[in-house]
C-alpha cells in the first residue's frame, strides 16, 4: 500500500508539473487579460502535432520542441490579432464563444490534416529505474524537471525583464500602463503568444507519454480550468501550486476509483474552493 | 405591446406553427424527423435563453439538465412494466429539477465566469458519473427503450406515428414557447432583464436578486429537461454523449447565432446551424465543423446580435 | 513668471465626448502654452478629468481636436500620446500597486531612444528630488503612503520627460504640509520648463502656481482669466466654484 502510495505521489508530481506549465499560460491569460481561453486544449494539441511533424524531419526532439513552441506561439498571436483583438471591450461572453469556436474549428482541423489514429512521439532517451514493484522511466523525471525549468525561467522573464515590468504593469492596471507609453496592444498580443507557446511545450513533452491525437486538449482544458481558478487568477505560484495539489488528488485517488472518475474529486474542490476562498485556495485572502 | 403588433405576432406565429404541422405530410421520413429535431434542440436552445439572454447569466451546464430529462424520462420508461408516457415526462423533470437546485444554489453565490466555469464542471461530473455508472445508466452504450404510447389512463391509448409525434413534439415547443414568452414579458421578466443589465442597481432598488436568479434557473432546467424528455421519446435511447460539456457549448452557440434576448432566435439559431450542418457534411463529409466553425467565429466578431437580434426590442416591448 | 504669451504646445479644440449616450463634454476649447502652468477649475462632475483623458487619448472625443505642438493627436492611443511627450497624473495616483517603486519609474524609463547613462541620469535626479522615493526605492507601490504615492505617481510621468504633464487633483486626500510640497514640484516643474495643466479643486495652490485659469462648468469653457487677476478679484472663483 505504501508503495503505491509513493508511486502515486511521484505520479502526481510530474502530472502535476506538466499541468502548471499548461496551466500557467491560461492563467497569465486569463488574469491579464480577462480571456477565457477554450482553445487552450488544442494548443497543447497542435504543439504535440508539430512536434511529432519536426521530430519525423530532424529526427531530433529537443529541436521538435523548440519548433513547436515558436510555430504555435506564432500562431497564437494571429489568432489574438484576428479573432481575439476586434472583442476587446465586449462582454465577456464574447470571448468564451470565439475561443470555443476556435478550439472547434482546429480539432476538427487536426482531425481531417493528421486522421483519428494517434501518432507517436518517440521519448529523447530511454532508461529505466526500479522503482519497487515498477519499472519507471527516467523520461517522465525529466518531463517534471524541464516543466519547472520552463516555468522558472519564466518567472524570472516576469519578475526581472523589461517586458516583464510591461506584463506585470499592464496586469495591475491596463490604463495607466497605455498612460505611461507601454503598447499594451502588444504586451496583450505578446501574452497570448506567450501563453500559446507554453501550452504547445506541454504537449510536445507529454507526447511520449500518450499517443498524440486530437481530442487529446479536451481532458487538459478542463484540469487546466480548475487548476486556474483553485489557484486564483492570474497568480502563477499559486497556479503552480493547485496543479500539484489537484494532480496529486487525482493520483491518490485513481487507487480507489477509475481515473476518469478522478475528476469528480478535483470538481469538488473547485466548488469548495469557490464557495469559501473564491479568490483562490493558495492565494492570500486580499484585505 | 400594441394591438396592431399583438396581431402581426400571433399572424406570424400562427404561420410558423402552421407550416411546422403542415411539414410531416409532405417532407420525406428523413427530414420529418428531422424538423422534430430542430424543435427538440431549439426548446433546449429557448430554455438556455433565459438565463443567458434575459438574467445575463451565462451557463454550460444545459446539458445536464437536458441528459437528465433523458435520462429520468428513460429511468421511467424502463422500470414499468407499461411505459407511460406521463410518468416519463414527470421523472425527467422531476430529475432535471433536482440538478437545477443544485445550479441555482451556485448561481446566487458566483458570478460570470466563475459561474460559468461551475456549470461547465458540473456538465461534467454528470457525465463521469453516467459513463462509469454502467449498471445503472448503461454506461457508455446508454439505455435504450421503447417509445410510451399517447394515453389516457382507462380511456384510450394510441401508439405515436412519426407524424404525430411530431404533432406533439410542435405542441408541447410551441406552448412552452408561449409560456416562456408571457414569463419573460411579465414583471418577473422584467426584474430578470434589469438584473442582466445592472445587477447591483436592481438589487438597490431592494430585488432579492438572489431569488430572482433561483427560480429563472429552475425555469431554465425544467424546460431543458422538458427538451430531454422529448428526444428520448422520440429516439428510444439515452446516451452520455448528450451530457457531454460539448453539447453545452453547442447550446450557447445556437443562442448567439440567433439572438439572445429573443426566445425564438435560439429557436432559429438552433434550425440555422443544424441545417448548416446537415448540408455542410453532405458536401465535405466529416470535417464540416471546420466552415462551420470560421462562420461561427465570424459571426460572434461581426454580428454578436446573431440572425434575429433586431427583434430583441421589439420582441420584448 | 515672464509676462509674453507663450508659444502653444497644446491645443484642444471644441471636443465633444459621449460617455454611452450621456453628452459629457459639450465643446471645450483651451491652449496652454510651452512651458506653462495653465488651471483648471470647477465643480465636481463638470467634466475636468474629462477633458484631461481626451488629451490623453484615454476617452476620444467624438468631435473636435487635440492638437500637440501643431499636431492631431485627437483619437491617437494612449501609449502614442505618452510617448510624444504628454504625463499623466491622474486622480487617485493609480501607481502600480505590487510593482517596486523602482519598477514604477521603470514604466516610464524604458523607452526607445534613451541610453543607459542618460536612464541612470534621470533617475539620480528624481531620487535627489524625492528621497523618500529613494528610501523606499525597493518597497511595493501599494505600501507606500497616500503622499507618497502621489509623489510616485509625479515622479512615474516625469520619467517619460514630458513636455506637459497633466495633473489631475494632485492634493486630494493630502495632508497641508503636503500640498505646499506639491507646489513646491509644480514650480519646479516649471523650471524645467515642462507645462502643467493642473485640475483642482484647491483654489489658492491653482491660484498661486498658475499663470492662467480656465473656468469649466457642465461640460463647457465658460470663463478665463489670469490668475493675477483673480488673485486680487476673486468673485468669478465664488461664482464658479460656489466656496
Amino acid at each position: 500500500m505504501l508503495q503505491q502510495i509513493l508511486i502515486q505521489t511521484l505520479n502526481g508530481v510530474i502530472t502535476g508539473m506538466i499541468l502548471a506549465l499548461v496551466a500557467s499560460g491560461l492563467t497569465l491569460i486569463f488574469g491579464i487579460m480577462d480571456v477565457v481561453n477554450f482553445a487552450h486544449g488544442e494548443l497543447f494539441m497542435l504543439g504535440a502535432y508539430v512536434g511529432v511533424l519536426a521530430l519525423a524531419a530532424t529526427g531530433n526532439f529537443w529541436l521538435a520542441l523548440v519548433t513547436a513552441t515558436f510555430v504555435v506561439a506564432a500562431l497564437g498571436a494571429v489568432i489574438y490579432v484576428v479573432a481575439l483583438r476586434p472583442l476587446l471591450g465586449r462582454s465577456p461572453l464574447n470571448t468564451i464563444l470565439a475561443t470555443f469556436g476556435i478550439s472547434l474549428v482546429l480539432q476538427n482541423y487536426a482531425l481531417w490534416q493528421f486522421g483519428p489514429v494517434a501518432r507517436k512521439i518517440q521519448e529523447p532517451f530511454t532508461g529505466q529505474f526500479t522503482l519497487f514493484y515498477l519499472v519507471y522511466p527516467w523520461y517522465r523525471v525529466l518531463i517534471a524537471l524541464l516543466s519547472a525549468a520552463i516555468i522558472g525561467a519564466f518567472w524570472l522573464f516576469l519578475k526581472y525583464g523589461k517586458f516583464g515590468i510591461w506584463i506585470r504593469a499592464t496586469t495591475q492596471d491596463r490604463t495607466m500602463a497605455q498612460a505611461m507609453g507601454i503598447p499594451v496592444p502588444w504586451v496583450l498580443t505578446g501574452v497570448f503568444a506567450l501563453g500559446s507557446g507554453m501550452a504547445a511545450a506541454s504537449g510536445v513533452l507529454f507526447g511520449p507519454l500518450v499517443g498524440v491525437n486530437h481530442a487529446m486538449g479536451l481532458d487538459w482544458i478542463l484540469k487546466a480550468f480548475i487548476v486556474v481558478v483553485v489557484g486564483g487568477m492570474g497568480s502563477l505560484g499559486g497556479c503552480i501550486a493547485a496543479s500539484i495539489f489537484i494532480s496529486l488528488l487525482e493520483a491518490y485517488s485513481s487507487l480507489w476509483v477509475s481515473p476518469s472518475q478522478a475528476i469528480i474529486f478535483s470538481s469538488v474542490v473547485l466548488i469548495l474552493t469557490l464557495l469559501f476562498r473564491p479568490t483562490g485556495l493558495f492565494v492570500p485572502t486580499p484585505k | 405591446m400594441t394591438g396592431r403588433d399583438k396581431l402581426v405576432f400571433w399572424c406570424v406565429f400562427g404561420a410558423a406553427v402552421g407550416l411546422l404541422a403542415l411539414a410531416p405530410l409532405v417532407l420525406p421520413e428523413f427530414w420529418r424527423r428531422f424538423v422534430t429535431e430542430i424543435l427538440i434542440w431549439g426548446l433546449l436552445a429557448m430554455s438556455s435563453d433565459i438565463l443567458i439572454g434575459y438574467t445575463g447569466l451565462v451557463s454550460f451546464g444545459h446539458s445536464a439538465f437536458f441528459g437528465l430529462g433523458m435520462y429520468g424520462a428513460a429511468a421511467a420508461l424502463l422500470l414499468f412494466v407499461k411505459p407511460n408516457l406521463w410518468l416519463a415526462l414527470l421523472s425527467g423533470l422531476v430529475f432535471a429539477a433536482l440538478v437545477g437546485v443544485f445550479v441555482a444554489y451556485f448561481a446566487t453565490r458566483l458570478r460570470d465566469i466563475y459561474f460559468a466555469i461551475t456549470t461547465l464542471i458540473f456538465s461534467q461530473i454528470f457525465y463521469v458519473v453516467i459513463f462509469t455508472w454502467t449498471d445503472v445508466t448503461g454506461g457508455e452504450n446508454g439505455l435504450t427503450f421503447s417509445r410510451p404510447p399517447l394515453s389516457l389512463p382507462g380511456i384510450f391509448s394510441v401508439r405515436f406515428t412519426s407524424t404525430t409525434l411530431h404533432w406533439f413534439v410542435l405542441a408541447v415547443v410551441a406552448g412552452s414557447y408561449l409560456v416562456l414568452r408571457r414569463i419573460t414579458q411579465s414583471p418577473f421578466g422584467m426584474v430578470l432583464q434589469s438584473i442582466r443589465e445592472n445587477e447591483a442597481r436592481t438589487r438597490a432598488i431592494g430585488y432579492a436578486v438572489e431569488r430572482y436568479k433561483i427560480v429563472a434557473v429552475m425555469i431554465s432546467a425544467l424546460f431543458a429537461g422538458l427538451a430531454g424528455i422529448l428526444y428520448a421519446v422520440q429516439n428510444e435511447f439515452a446516451a452520455p454523449d448528450f451530457v457531454f460539456f460539448l453539447v453545452s457549448g453547442e447550446v450557447v452557440i445556437y443562442n448567439v447565432i440567433g439572438g439572445i434576448g429573443t426566445l425564438v432566435g435560439p429557436l432559429v439559431g438552433a434550425a440555422f446551424f443544424l441545417m448548416l450542418r446537415e448540408g455542410l457534411s453532405r458536401v465535405i463529409s466529416d470535417y464540416y465543423l471546420i466552415p462551420l466553425g470560421l462562420v461561427f467565429i465570424a459571426m460572434v466578431i461581426f454580428m454578436p446580435q446573431g440572425l434575429l437580434g433586431f427583434l430583441r426590442r421589439p420582441l420584448n416591448r | 513668471m515672464s509676462a509674453a504669451a507663450p508659444s502653444v504646445l497644446v491645443k484642444v479644440e471644441d471636443i465633444h465626448t459621449y460617455y454611452g449616450k450621456s453628452h459629457i463634454l459639450h465643446g471645450v476649447s483651451l491652449e496652454v502654452g510651452q512651458g506653462e502652468v495653465v488651471g483648471l477649475l470647477g465643480r465636481n462632475g463638470v467634466g475636468k478629468t474629462t477633458t484631461l483623458k481626451a488629451i490623453m487619448g484615454l476617452v476620444p472625443p467624438r468631435e473636435g481636436h487635440v492638437l500637440l505642438e501643431g499636431a492631431p493627436i485627437t483619437g491617437l492611443p494612449s501609449h502614442r500620446v505618452a510617448r510624444l511627450g504628454v504625463g499623466y497624473v491622474p486622480e487617485d495616483r493609480r501607481i502600480f500597486p505590487f510593482l517596486t517603486v523602482a519598477e514604477n519609474l521603470r514604466t516610464g524609463l524604458d523607452r526607445g531612444g534613451v541610453d543607459k547613462a542618460r536612464k541612470a541620469a534621470l533617475l539620480d535626479k528624481v531620487y535627489a528630488f524625492f528621497p523618500v522615493l529613494a528610501e523606499r526605492r525597493n518597497q511595493a507601490g501599494g505600501t507606500l503612503s497616500g503622499g507618497e504615492q502621489q509623489m510616485l505617481a509625479i515622479a512615474r510621468a516625469m520619467m517619460l520627460e514630458p513636455k506637459i504633464m497633466l495633473l489631475d487633483e494632485p492634493t486630494e486626500g493630502l495632508m497641508p504640509r503636503m500640498v505646499s510640497q506639491i507646489g513646491a514640484i509644480i514650480d519646479v516643474l516649471h523650471q524645467e520648463g515642462v507645462a502643467v495643466l493642473l485640475v483642482e479643486q484647491n483654489v489658492p495652490l491653482t491660484l498661486q502656481a498658475c499663470r492662467r485659469v480656465y473656468f469649466i462648468e457642465k461640460g463647457v469653457v465658460r470663463h478665463h482669466a489670469m490668475a493675477a487677476e483673480l488673485r486680487v478679484n476673486d468673485a468669478v472663483v465664488h461664482q464658479y466654484l460656489g466656496v
